[in-house]
């Protein structure tokens, strides 16, 4: 890196070399049975430079050519944008704990007997469920420098369980799944077996709904499947910069109900998505997104912070390799005052949403989401009486809201990404084939 | 460092592994992106990139190891052979092919020795084109290409050299009025050939002008409706609802999948008939071998409205007893090959879509690729162009809407096949952790009754 460094610095006027590797174990199962084990060794350079002005940029995994890779970095600074910003200097970092070295050491029969216990569990509650999962740990790397003398170097471990199942009766098909992420290592599978067992009772029988406005239980996978995408575009701090966030002239305006809390937060204990500092080397931040309902900030990334004359909320991110800009690192939605139950108990005639396909197809910046109903439930007299079927769901994340909802007590984990709790709406629209 | 020679040296070691059979890949790549947000030109990167996996099977279960390093071939082999041991405990099944000795014709058109000059050039002039658009807010553009040499080795004594190139194109224009969004976009891509989406102005300026007919376009009541599908969508639709199904990986070891897809069974109209083929030249799903070393097949998927074929890889051939159709694929090193599909279309017939839409009093036209997901019985997608159907004639322009439905009686509902296939050469398909892999997908117009619209 070193290297690579000093060779930029002779053609450009800053430099940045940002490098990851990881190394990550997968046992995987197919129809209920232990099909492949997997390991991975990636590497990763990429190097940023301000050339005249502006921005090259160029990655690569081969660790044997420096000079083709500042030379492509080169290349690309003729068409760059200008650099508005600076390299971070040599800062302080929070210390943000994300590596338990006990990942590196969990033996791999382990983690077959994990997968192993979790397809027993559930196929023992209903046998004939096929199902595909897996578990997986790996160590991730991170090191940068830069020109400015700013370095930041942490290392990371991740441990995951997971599985889908789909059950078949006729041409009927049922799918249900859960997963679990930590930075710790799981001493058992119990838990996503359980939920997964909750999902196939309350699946078991049969209801139907008719296409009109009912009351609607988003779970919080529902939470984090139909409602946090638009959300994530619209307080990226590049969507407010272009004038494409319908939040983005609402700064400290109340925006949404009262009782809703937002925050990006990198800095949670033992999270896969936490890290002491971005992937620009900017310290990361807990950033209050929405404080009772008011939008209180946007998150973003070196340059784009200049461009918006404001700082960096240690948002800097890398997707699939790329030039560094605005994401989110963990979506955290503030909990509420009601339970789970008593919104289903009070519910007349609604529908309750766990999984929404296809939500996320629709003008996601202006907030619209429509999906068929994956998993979700019938909610009768208060309480659940069956799945529904071929029911599809659409609003608007903006008016929903808005509007007087109910926040559920617990947050739970979905994926990586989000926390959620159980979010009540009074009234959605839902259609449904009859 | 060239791949070529480090797969060579490893010939006679692969054979002498304890393994049932085992294969290496190794890989070359060059890829450039080209992002645009607004105005101006946001990002431009290149990258570079070697890499490989070993693949082995013991006793039908797999090891699978992948690297950037390449250094220590042989010991990867061997943890790739210990890692499989510890897996199986059954029978390694994995259907008959030929050996292969062959290094594919070479690509003509490689997008990599065009100059970024050039290519910034063209997409300068669609930027243009969105910001001369009254009430446009924004646009957001992402070109990328890519070029990629690939060796494929066996115990069987395969030896496969090839290479491919790919391009694609995502324009998204946006407007906003009173705090209102209205997002239009384009996808195109093609196999490497620059000029395929250099002559794109006139659609560029269409989806930069729909965006705004949006701010003024009322939703659909959500429901069911007759709704005819242009090209775009229907390849869409046919790669969603009915594609993934075919992939034998979900049916092997699946009794009640297989029971649901049993050859012979009717699943349409007698005039339905779809395929799936990467053995025509120019497709982005085309190519000579798959990436277990097995030839490029077309298959029928459905003929006659009747299931007569699918999708295998080596070991779902075998364990279904069938022949193996050349359809494992790999989006790249870091992956092993799984059952994909290549270019998948819906066969033309003679119905012209005036015709098609003569006798509708209320119905949906929709157009254009937004996104699609399916969970085998269930699809979703999502037209990037809606318009009501009125008497006969297209009507008003709607906002975007997503149609679901149930493959089974959707296929059914088909009651109309146009006589103008094309094929749609955007996106990419998306399978577990793999994605995006280049397909491409097609069909005439169709005509589906009883589709369900979500909306307000």
């Amino acid at each position: 890196m070193e290297e690579i460094l000093s060779l930029a610095k002779k053609v450009a006027e800053e430099a940045e070399v940002f490098s990851t590797t990881s190394e990550e174990t997968e046992v995987q199962f197919e129809a209920n049975r232990l099909k492949r084990l997997d390991t991975k060794q990636t590497t990763n350079i990429a190097l940023r430079i301000i050339k005249e002005g502006k921005t090259g940029y160029a990655v690569t995994t081969r660790r044997d050519n420096a000079q083709a890779l500042v030379d492509s970095a080169v290349e690309t600074a003729q068409f760059g944008i200008a650099a508005r910003f600076q390299f971070p200097g040599k800062l302080a970092y929070p210390p943000v704990k994300i590596y338990d070295a006990y990942v590196d050491k969990v033996p791999t029969e382990k983690m077959i007997l994990l997968g192993e216990e979790l397809i027993a569990r559930v196929t023992n509650h209903t046998p004939a469920i096929v199902i595909e999962g897996g578990v997986s740990k790996g160590t991730v790397s991170v090191r940068i420098v830069n020109s400015r003398g700013g370095e930041a170097e942490y290392r990371k471990t991740f441990f995951g369980v997971g599985m889908e199942g789909n059950l078949i009766r006729g041409t009927d098909m049922l799918f249900v799944g859960e997963s679990k992420t930590s930075c710790h290592v799981f001493s058992d599978s119990k838990e996503v077996a359980d939920v997964v067992i909750e999902q196939l009772e309350l699946a078991k029988e049969k209801a139907s709904v008719q296409t009109k406005s009912l009351p609607v239980i988003f779970t919080p996978n529902g939470v984090a499947g139909a409602l946090v995408m638009p959300l994530v575009v619209a307080f990226n701090g590049k969507t407010v910069l272009e004038g494409a966030s319908p939040v983005g002239n609402k700064l400290d305006q109340k925006a949404f109900t009262d009782k809703l809390w937002l925050w990006d937060d990198p800095t949670v204990l033992y999270r896969p998505t936490s890290r002491p500092c971005d992937e620009e080397g900017v310290p990361s931040q807990r950033t209050t997104l929405i404080e009772q309902g008011r939008v209180k900030s946007f998150f973003y990334d070196l340059q784009t912070a200049t461009l918006a004359k404001t700082k960096s909320t240690g948002n800097g991110s890398r997707m699939r390799g790329g030039l560094p800009a605005p994401a989110a690192s963990a979506f955290i939605i503030g909990t509420g005052n009601a339970g789970y139950k008593e919104m289903i108990q009070e519910m007349e005639e609604g529908l309750v949403v766990e999984q929404l396909m296809g939500a996320e197809m629709g003008n996601v910046l202006g907030g619209e989401f429509s999906g068929n109903v994956l998993l979700g439930y019938k909610v009768e007299n208060g309480r659940i009486v069956g799945r529904v079927k071929d029911t599809m769901v659409a609003g608007n994340v903006y008016q929903i809201l808005s509007q007087d909802i109910a926040i559920g007590r617990e947050a739970k984990w979905v994926g990586s990404f989000v926390q959620a709790p159980h979010i009540f709406v009074p009234s959605l629209s839902v259609a449904s084939k009859s | 460092m060239t791949i070529e020679p480090i797969g060579r040296e490893l010939t006679d070691v692969i054979k002498k592994q304890a393994a049932d059979y085992i294969e290496v890949h190794l890989e070359e790549s060059q890829a450039c992106q080209i992002g645009y947000r607004g105005l101006g030109l946001e990002s431009v990167s290149r990258s570079s990139s070697v890499g490989g996996n070993v693949r082995a099977m013991v006793k039908g279960g797999w090891g699978f190891v992948s690297f950037n390093d390449l250094n220590d071939l042989p010991g990867r082999l061997k943890t790739a052979v210990e890692q499989a041991r510890l897996v199986g405990k059954g029978e390694s099944k994995l259907a008959e092919v030929e050996p292969v000795i062959d290094t594919a014709a070479s690509i003509d058109k490689n997008p990599a020795v065009l100059s970024l000059a050039e290519k910034k050039q063209k997409l300068d002039e669609y930027n243009q084109i969105i910001w001369s658009t009254p009430e446009l807010r924004t646009s957001v553009i992402g070109y990328g290409d890519g070029y990629k040499k690939t060796v494929f080795l066996s115990s069987l004594g395969s030896f496969i050299v090839q290479e491919r190139a790919d391009i694609t194109l995502r324009l998204t224009a946006i407007a906003a009025r009173n705090g209102d969004v209205q997002q239009a976009g384009l996808s195109v891509g093609s196999r490497g050939d620059f000029t395929e989406v250099g002559n794109l102005h006139k659609d560029v300026e269409r989806m930069a002008k729909h965006a705004v007919a949006l701010l003024s376009a009322p939703h659909v009541k959500g429901g069911e409706y007759t709704v005819v599908l242009d090209p775009v969508l229907a390849g869409v639709f046919v790669h969603e609802a009915f594609g993934h199904l075919s992939e034998s990986d979900f049916v092997y070891e699946n009794e009640g999948m297989r029971e649901i897809m049993t050859l012979g069974k009717q699943f349409g109209g007698e005039h339905l008939n779809i395929v799936d083929t990467a053995t025509i030249p120019g497709l982005r799903g085309s190519f000579k071998y798959d990436d277990e070393g097995v030839p490029a097949t077309r298959t029928y998927l459905i003929r006659e409205g009747k299931l007569v074929g699918r999708l295998h890889s080596r070991e779902t051939a075998a364990k279904m007893g069938e022949k193996p159709t050349g359809n494992a694929r790999a989006i790249n090193y870091r992956f092993p090959p799984i059952v994909r599909m290549t270019n998948t279309y819906i066969e033309p017939r003679d119905v012209s879509f005036s015709d098609m839409i003569a006798d509708i009093k209320e119905g949906i036209y929709v157009k254009n690729w937004y996104g699609g997901m399916t969970s085998m019985e269930m699809f979703t997608f999502s037209a990037g162009e809606a318009y009501m159907i009125r008497d006969g004639k297209v009507a008003e322009a709607l906002r975007p809407v997503v149609l679901t439905g149930n493959v089974f009686t959707t296929l059914k509902n088909i009651d109309a096949i146009g006589n103008d296939l094309d094929m749609n050469q955007g996106g990419g398909c998306g399978k577990g952790a793999q994605m995006p892999l280049p397909v491409s997908n097609g069909s005439p117009h169709i005509r589906i009754r009883h589709c369900l619209v979500g909306g307000k």
